[in-house]
């Protein structure tokens, strides 16, 4: 007989992998990758695309070239990377600013700090923030979104997003139910059609793709509960003070990356808090740097400095807020 | 259905032999009975090379407190007191006895009858139970009689019986419940006695309905026994965790169970102590499963203490071709063994043989903070930062983060999707914290 194996326990191990829980992310992203597809057509693909394989690319290369290491691409993480960082630019962006946005997420803000689970800010985010700080105006000049079988050309027609509108029109002093006129309706913002980056297109979308996380176990209740609950209630509490010159939750709730950052980026196991209690924080945190950016800050939408914000702050969170031990008061 | 609310797993059951009846091992023809069989000291030999000893004879002693007598479980000539392999994977000092014949103590009432009454009183019982050498059965070997005898001023309330076998796997407890069913009842009502409480719980996990059904049924002509089927979760056999998940308490954390008026013995240790106490017989065999997915005969061996464990695979069917390793106990907390020549113990409650695909570890990658660990922890640690402060040797640290609330149960590592090896980590970690607290004693 050969030699016995000797190890620790456990001897079994459970069918979860990185891999499983990286491409079931990707699976989630489908509906909204289909649902920006359609409405903005071969602009959209040539952007997931470009984006896509320039951060595989970028993986591929630090690993082999600076860090000598085994490569990392298959295990979907540069992936999501990819499909993110399109997901937060609008779908007429150059190819060269797109690859400048992969080389800033995935060798900056990921490969620098050791690859993945060890990069403490969201990379697609880091990309986008960069590439809207660096090119304000080509990052906020959004196609307007028609539907696939209508026209293909759909670059040449632009305008500002519903979030920039109330910015713009609430800063010149116009009143919330005058600019309501030229707002997009509700139904519309959750089903799809309002301006805006590839992935905040429809918020009914990416709730899908959020719904399957959540029966998959790859995100939990907290953030998603903490994060939407205090945008509402925050908005809420403004709308109720004064409904001329503070626009509904619900408005907040459908428009801009909203649901977008809540249920893909905030949500990223790396860069969020471990605890329960710490998670609810987090969202928290990230829900009311949302709004005071929306609605006091000098951009129109803040979901990705919100989350950016406070994944700087997890590891305190991590440190502050522990699980609560088996047989021990508190 | 009752539970416990703090983490856990459900990994999958493969009780691959629940349904095979308990089975008498043939004698061997040598057996090899270490001294040190329990959590606590090693018994001192009080036979030497020569003797001629009976099924039952005492041949090592306890000397110290948390210690247990150990007899023997052949009848033979004792040829030597020498170091050999055992399932610590540490050669260390055993008897060995040549088997010739199966002469039992005649003290030892053999005979089939089932004994309901209980005509000692609840020192002699205690008694009884030391001098018998019962440890705990379920696989920490802790001596029974100790349990017995909580401290000044602690009072037990509930004894609690765990039936739970929630290690895949393992079905030496189900198939006594099944088959020892009224000996099993009569010896929780002796340890109620020993223990002076009014009230018995019986936890089962839902996935032995037909234990929990014999049970119930028989319960009800036993006072203050009752038996509580519990939702499947892994580590609810954790005595922490079956308190929990029955009675609602939590033992704060460093105490035992007496602290919330609890004593947990297995199922195995019930039967074992009906013996003792009912038919007067040492714990000298006990009900092993030996199984793995190829085996050719998963099977429930009822196995005197000493038995070389390749003689139970025999048993079995003999080792697999491209068997990767043997464990010695359950997948979750059992100990990989070095040789399968080595005995079993009074501890010993399964042999699980795997092939070499599935003992593979799967190559750990980077951590991605999922904090799967931690949710899967049912102490409330951070398994994922006990393990780091471990390979670091940030001991106080780790301290701090109640390693030593840890309790081995593999949950973490069983979950993480990177492979990471967190229990190797912690168990280095809880070894040097250990250490660390004991010489703070000494200064």
């Amino acid at each position: 007989m050969n030699l016995l194996t000797i190890s620790g326990s456990p001897h079994v191990h459970g069918d979860s992998s990185v891999k499983k829980i990286m491409y079931g992310v990707v699976i989630a992203m489908i509906p909204a990758l289909i649902v920006s597809i359609y409405f903005f057509g071969i602009g959209a693909v040539k952007v997931i695309l470009i984006s896509v394989i320039a951060c595989l690319f970028f993986e591929w290369a630090i690993q082999k070239f600076l860090i000598k290491g085994k490569s990392t691409i298959g295990d979907g993480s540069a992936l999501i990377t990819g499909v993110l960082l399109a997901f937060n630019v609008p779908s007429n962006l150059p190819i060269g600013i797109i690859i400048i946005g992969a080389f800033v997420s995935i060798a900056i803000a990921k490969m620098s700090f050791g690859g993945l689970g060890k990069n403490p800010f969201n990379p697609a985010l880091v990309g986008r923030v960069f590439l809207l700080v660096s090119f304000p105006v080509l990052m906020t000049s959004w196609p307007i979104p028609k539907p696939l079988f209508s026209s293909f050309v759909t670059d040449a027609i632009t305008g500002p997003t519903p979030l920039g509108i109330v910015k713009e029109g609430l800063k010149s002093g116009e009143t919330v139910s005058h600019l309501m006129a030229q707002l997009p309706t509700y139904t519309e913002g959750i089903i799809g059609g309002i301006g805006g980056s590839l992935g905040e297109v429809s918020v009914i979308a990416l709730l899908i793709g959020a719904i399957y996380m959540l029966i998959k176990k790859i995100i939990t209740w907290e953030i998603p509960t903490a994060f939407l609950g205090s945008v509402i209630i925050f908005t809420g509490v403004l709308y109720l003070i004064n409904p001329e010159m503070y626009i509904s939750p619900i408005f907040h709730l459908v428009t801009g990356g909203l649901a977008l950052g809540v249920f893909f980026m905030a949500t990223d196991m790396v860069t969020s808090p471990m605890s329960s209690k710490g998670m609810l924080i987090f969202g928290l945190g990230a829900g009311v740097i949302t709004v005071i950016i929306r609605v006091w800050g000098a951009y129109p939408e803040g979901v990705s400095f919100a989350i950016l914000i406070m994944n700087a702050f997890v590891p305190l969170i991590n440190k502050g807020f522990k699980p609560k031990r088996f047989g021990t008061v508190n | 259905m009752k539970t416990f609310k703090l983490g856990g797993v459900h990994p999958a059951e493969n009780k691959l032999s629940e349904s095979q009846p308990i089975e008498i091992l043939q004698l061997p023809k040598k057996v090899f009975i270490p001294l040190a069989q329990n959590l606590g000291a090693p018994s001192v030999a009080v036979v030497k090379r020569g003797d001629e000893v009976k099924v039952g004879q005492l041949i090592a002693k306890a000397e110290a407190f948390i210690c247990s007598n150990v007899h023997s479980s052949v009848s033979g000539k004792v040829t030597k007191i020498d170091n050999f392999i055992t399932q610590t994977g540490y050669k260390t000092s055993t008897i060995h006895i040549d088997v010739a014949g199966d002469i039992w103590d005649e003290s030892i009432d053999t005979s089939p009858e089932i004994k309901h009454e209980i005509k000692l009183s609840k020192d002699e019982i205690v008694q009884k139970i030391k001098e018998m050498g019962i440890v705990g059965m379920g696989g920490a070997a802790f001596p029974t009689h100790v349990k017995l005898m909580p401290p000044p001023g602690k009072k037990a309330e509930f004894l609690i019986i765990n039936g739970v076998e929630c290690e895949p796997y393992l079905t030496s407890d189900h198939r006594i419940m099944l088959e020892k069913s009224e000996e099993l009842l009569i010896g929780v009502s002796v340890l109620m006695k020993g223990l002076d409480v009014k009230k018995a719980l019986i936890g089962i996990e839902n996935n032995k309905t037909d234990a929990i059904r014999i049970l119930s049924e028989l319960a009800v002509q036993y006072d203050g026994i009752s038996v509580y089927p519990l939702k499947i979760k892994y580590p609810q056999g954790g005595e922490k965790q079956l308190i929990k998940a029955l009675v609602n308490r939590e033992v704060p954390s460093g105490k035992l169970p007496i602290e919330v008026g609890c004593v947990v013995n297995n199922v195995g240790t019930a039967f074992a102590v009906y013996e003792a106490v009912q038919k007067n017989k040492p714990l000298i065999e006990r009900v092993v499963s030996v199984t793995g997915k190829t085996l050719a005969k998963p099977s429930n061996l009822l196995v005197r203490v000493g038995t070389q464990i390749s003689e139970l695979i025999d048993k079995a069917g003999g080792i697999p071709q491209g068997t990767g390793k043997v464990v010695g106990g359950g997948p979750m907390m059992g100990k990989a063994l070095v040789s399968i020549e080595a005995p079993i113990v009074k501890g010993s409650s399964g042999i699980l043989v795997f092939d070499e695909k599935e003992e593979k570890r799967l190559e750990p990658q980077n951590c991605i903070r999922c904090a799967r660990c931690i949710t899967a922890c049912p102490m409330g640690l951070e398994p994922v930062l006990l393990a780091q402060y471990s390979e670091n040797e940030m001991f106080d640290l780790a301290e701090e983060n109640s390693i030593m609330d840890c309790m081995e149960c593999g949950s973490c590592h069983y979950t993480c999707p990177a492979n990471r090896p967190l229990l190797d980590y912690i168990r280095v970690g809880k070894n040097k914290v250990g250490q660390i607290i004991r010489n703070r004693g000494k200064a």
